[in-house]
């Protein structure tokens, strides 16, 4: 394919929107008429700069990438990471590389971004200052943050990113300030009454913020570490460590050296189809200077970047500019500014709501003239953002009651049902209603569809909740019944249905059909059902008419294999077992003739026992210690177990005694679907926690708290909820955790895909289990004590009780009579035929 | 017609079933909400295992149905059929009680010859 390939192309640049051109391009260029090469400086793929404060969280490099596996180890594109263009011989067409290397194109496009502007203070060249923009920025702050007695921050700059990079600081443990020439934070984008409730937000964060202030200069200690920022007024502000984040400057160098045009205040020249002074050389992206404008946001850069890819492709594409609003969450506060925000004086108006207690600000701007929306500032609450940039932009219409808009959506409900189809609900993505409309239409009803389709909401996230009303009026107003019905017996949802069983205290299928539902059941209800009495009350799960709920393997406390025979999974807490143990299974396997397997959660699965044969396993099983486990059941299966600090040199906990202590509280536990759980000793992580449900690493002072982690179908990394827990804290938040999501995950719902569907998302969730905002945490723990308080190992109530014995027999008037499934040996062991 | 007996009334458990020898043959008796005892084929005709007994009961509509254990197909416990694939249908056997005592005889003539 590669000799068919005619012309060259070069992307100067990977980083996001150079990135994104070669997406686009790619995809456009489906005949492969071009072969590509891309050099980025930096030494990895790229990644989402967007999302980069998300590192400190836990996210991976390989979370944040934004390269498929298979372009950049295909042979579609040619990535030369670690090296830098440092000049176009425009005439020759020729670029040089800093490595030496010399590469032709026929077309160029430069994507190299911005760099922190730096400013000149005295001493900002000291060691412990850093820039924030790229994944080792961030490295080398943490690194610097973590090594011992370093207490303080100092972040030089109080905009957008100057609080992104505070919050950071702050989550390393750090005491933060903020240092900002302005009398107030982004006095551009929000104006003075947006700017000082900014600050007050700031302020109630617990970053102190220095409003109005000139540095001097910074003073060193005695190895040249900075150690304090002197400013103009005299006053000396004690640090450890000082962020820049002063604003950006185009990384227009490599135009320079090479004679294009750049802009008197920097930034490569570009006219409306995105072409420099020179015409087969681009520029799009943070670089770009188009009608004397730069853009600092990622959304018009991808916009760039479709045009070139367009017009490089054959299609007409021209690029007019971009619309600067924004909506943002700063510091976990919602911010958004749109069209002329900051107006004032001759010819505008402005409507204004002030509210100093909930910390809200909204101003709308109009010209005075003709009363039309013309822009406007939100702090505190951003509801209405999307219809009101709408307005401004014209393409919505302005509605009669427009001062109602001015007030908080606490006051005035929202209604983005209304939205007009022009209107752009993902800016990240630059997806408009009316796409995300159309793709309901044809048949997205599901959050996670509408995402996959669209591509809506998968970026930085903000538009989620926009996105998830607008599917829900949609819907209902399709006459789609947004039905959360569970099945045809009951209109309720598993949530729903969990409240009801809560409130009116039931304990059997019984009076909750008869109350609520309707019919005889089926295999979805009586399932749940019987979990939510699980949950609730924990009594023995095949006691009363809990038994007729049970499905295939709960009813006999087993799986059911695909001959009808069953498997025993003897639970093994953290994978520690001692020899007699393992001595007991072996002679179980031996006399039952079961094939045994090491499981992947740490324990021995037996395979092929018959119904009648399962009481006596359970009985030889409970005589040599152990007991029964779930392998079936949503309910907890293991806790995996890396040896921790008993025998490894590297471990710093107990990571087998963390997760023997776990799993011994939380077994049986009945859940909307299964839970799974890892301990490990140390950061190397060998238990992989983090793809766990509730994932525990050890940390010199405790443990480290990530949640709803997955392997399986859709695997997904798992989030950091805390640091440095105690043994205490540790078993509180996950006892709160478990419970809310038992409360209110839909049926088999795994807790990675709740926590996507589950609104406010991490920050949200942090809340509820840490700061109790639902006000249930106490609930929630009381209902966790119960559990395990009446927990009983169900194998030995069985084997108590003869009622039930009597039904692990296969035909009920032929004791003695019993199928022989057939069987063929492999590997010296018997398996179904 | 031949019956056999197959187990005391009261040890059944209302929506739930149990599996019996009748001529050779296993078959699974269910005993519903309204007290009728009704029985079907226990082997699975999908997978050719004997598990029905031991599937869930319930009702579409104001059928009856059994649930497959294995792979979830419905089964009127009524008539038979599968909900899901009519060609895979099971055959009905008919039920008695004598003395506390369910009885079970195999399927009607007709309904053999049909099958
Ligand atoms: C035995 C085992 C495979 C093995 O030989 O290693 C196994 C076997 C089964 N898995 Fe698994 N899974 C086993 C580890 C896993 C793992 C690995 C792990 O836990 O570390 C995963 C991926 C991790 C995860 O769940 O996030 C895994 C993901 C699944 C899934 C997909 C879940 C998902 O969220 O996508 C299913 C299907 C389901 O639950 O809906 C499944 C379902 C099953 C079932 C229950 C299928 C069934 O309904 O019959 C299998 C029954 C086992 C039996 O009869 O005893 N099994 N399964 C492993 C038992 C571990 C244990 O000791 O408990
Ligand atoms: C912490 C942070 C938070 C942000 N939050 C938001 C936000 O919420 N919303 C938003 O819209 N924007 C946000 N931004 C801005 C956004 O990241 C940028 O607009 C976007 O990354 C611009 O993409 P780009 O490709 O033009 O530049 P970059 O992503 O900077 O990529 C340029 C790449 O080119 C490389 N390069 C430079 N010169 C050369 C050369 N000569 N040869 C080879 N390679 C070279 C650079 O090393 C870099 O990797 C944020 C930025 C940061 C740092
Ligand atoms: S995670 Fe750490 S403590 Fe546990 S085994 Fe691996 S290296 Fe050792
Ligand atoms: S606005 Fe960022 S993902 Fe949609």
């Amino acid at each position: 394919m590669s000799a068919e390939h005619t012309r060259h192309l070069l992307v100067v640049g990977n980083g996001m929107v150079g990135q994104r051109f070669v997406d686009e391009f790619v995809a456009a260029d489906v005949d492969g008429t071009w072969s590509v090469t891309v050099v980025g400086e930096e030494p990895r793929p790229a990644y989402d700069r967007v999302a980069l404060s998300s590192w400190f969280d836990g996210r991976t490099e390989l979370d944040l990438r934004l390269v498929s596996d298979r372009l950049l180890d295909g042979d579609r594109v040619d990535y030369r990471l670690g090296v830098r263009v440092e000049h176009l011989d425009t005439s020759d067409r020729v670029a040089r590389l800093d490595d030496g290397a010399a590469i032709s194109y026929d077309e160029v496009v430069i994507a190299t971004g911005s760099s922190p502007f730096v400013p000149p203070i005295p001493g900002h060249d000291l060691r412990g200052t850093f820039v924030y923009r790229t994944l080792d920025d961030l490295e080398a702050i943490k690194h610097w943050a973590e090594t011992n007695g370093r207490t303080s921050g100092i972040v030089i700059g109080g905009g957008l990113l100057g609080l992104e990079a505070a919050n950071a600081l702050r989550n390393l443990g750090l005491d933060v300030d903020v240092v900002e020439m302005a009398p107030y934070p982004m006095p551009q984008q929000l104006g003075e009454g947006g700017g000082r409730m900014l600050a007050r937000w700031v302020a109630s964060l617990g970053v102190r913020l220095h409003c109005g202030v000139t540095s001097d200069r910074f003073v060193a200690d005695d190895d040249g570490a900075v150690r304090a920022l002197r400013l103009a007024d005299g006053r000396e502000l004690p640090t450890d460590l000082v962020v820049f984040s002063a604003g950006v400057r185009p990384r227009d160098e490599l135009a320079r050296a090479s004679g294009i045009e750049v802009g008197e205040r920097g930034g490569i020249v570009v006219d409306d189809t995105l072409r420099t002074t020179h015409s087969n050389v681009w520029a799009i992206g943070e670089v770009a200077l188009h009608r004397g404008r730069v853009y600092g946001l990622v959304a018009p850069g991808y916009e760039m970047a479709r045009v070139v890819a367009q017009q490089l492709t054959g299609d007409d594409a021209i690029y007019e500019g971009s619309d600067l609003s924004t909506k943002l969450k700063l510091l976990g506060v919602d911010v958004a500014c749109f069209g002329r925000a900051n107006a004032h004086g001759d010819g505008v108006d402005e409507i204004v709501y002030h509210d100093p207690i909930g910390k809200i600000f909204r101003r709308l701007v109009l010209d005075e003239a003709t009363g039309a929306l013309i822009g406007g500032a939100l702090v505190g609450d951003t509801s209405g953002y999307e219809l009101l940039t709408a307005i401004t932009l014209g393409r919505a219409v302005q509605p009669d009651d427009l001062p109602a808009y001015v007030l908080p959506s606490a006051v005035r409900p929202p209604d983005e049902g209304a939205l007009p189809d022009a209107v752009q609900l993902c800016s990240c993505n630059a997806v408009s209603v009316g796409a995300i409309r159309e793709a309901i239409g044809d048949g997205c009803a599901k959050l996670g569809d509408l995402k996959d389709t669209t591509g809506a909401g998968t970026s930085c996230g903000g538009c989620v909740p926009a996105l998830t009303t607008l599917l829900r009026n949609e819907l209902t107003a399709a006459g789609v019944e947004v039905s959360n019905a569970l099945c045809e017996h009951f209109d309720h949802s598993r949530q729903q249905l969990f409240d009801l069983v809560r409130f009116h205290r039931y304990s059997t299928w019984a009076e909750v059909v008869a109350n609520h539902g309707s019919g005889n059941g089926c295999e979805i209800c009586r399932p749940t059902v019987a979990s939510i009495l699980a949950s609730l009350s924990n009594g023995y799960i095949l006691g009363g008419d809990q038994v007729t709920l049970q499905d295939t393997n709960d009813l006999h406390l087993a799986n059911m294999q695909r001959d009808g025979t069953y498997s025993v999974v003897p639970r093994v807490p953290g994978g520690e077992i001692t020899p007699d143990q393992l001595i007991a299974l072996g002679q179980i396997a031996k006399d039952y003739d079961l094939y045994t397997k090491i499981t992947g959660g740490q324990r021995i699965d037996l395979f092929g026992a018959r119904l009648q044969d399962l009481p006596a396993i359970w009985q030889r099983v409970i005589d040599a210690g152990m007991e029964s486990g779930h392998a079936y059941g949503k309910a907890l299966r293991t806790v995996k177990s890396c040896v921790g600090s008993t025998w490894c040199r590297y471990g710093v906990q107990d990571s087998v005694g963390m997760a023997i202590l776990l799993e011994r509280r939380y077994r049986g536990l009945r859940s909307p679907h299964k839970v799974k759980m890892g301990v490990s000793g140390c950061t190397r992580e060998c238990a992989e926690a983090q793809s766990k449900d509730v994932g525990v690493i050890a940390t010199e002072q405790g443990w480290n708290l990530y949640v709803c982690g997955n392997g399986g179908r859709s695997p997904r990394h798992a989030d950091l909820l805390a640091s440095d827990l105690t043994d205490d804290e540790l078993v509180r938040a996950i006892d709160r955790f478990l419970m809310f999501y038992i409360r209110t995950a839909d049926r088999l719902q795994r807790t990675s895909s709740w926590f996507d569907e589950l609104d406010g998302g991490l920050d949200h969730l942090r809340a509820v289990v840490f700061d109790d905002v639902l006000g249930i945490a106490g609930e929630l723990e009381d209902d966790m004590r119960r559990h395990i308080d009446t927990y009983e190992c169900e194998w030995k109530a069985t084997l108590d009780d003869p009622e039930r014995l009597a039904h692990f027999v296969e035909f009920v008037n032929a004791p003695d009579a019993t199928t022989v499934p057939a069987k063929v040996e492999i590997r010296g062991q018997r398996v179904p035929a | 017609m031949s019956w056999t007996d197959v187990i005391a009334v009261d040890r059944l458990t209302v929506d739930r079933g149990v599996a019996a020898l009748v001529d050779g043959d296993a078959v699974a008796v269910f005993r519903l909400g309204n007290d009728d005892i009704v029985a079907i084929d226990h082997v699975d005709p999908f997978t050719g295992v004997g598990v029905l007994a031991r599937g869930l009961v319930g009702s579409v509509g104001d059928r009856d149905v059994v649930v497959s254990p294995l792979h979830k197909q419905r089964f009127d416990l009524r008539t038979g059929e599968c909900l899901d694939d009519p060609t895979r249908s099971v055959r009905t056997w008919s039920v008695s009680v004598a003395d506390g005592t369910v009885r079970v005889a195999p399927p009607t003539p007709q309904r053999e010859s049909a099958a």
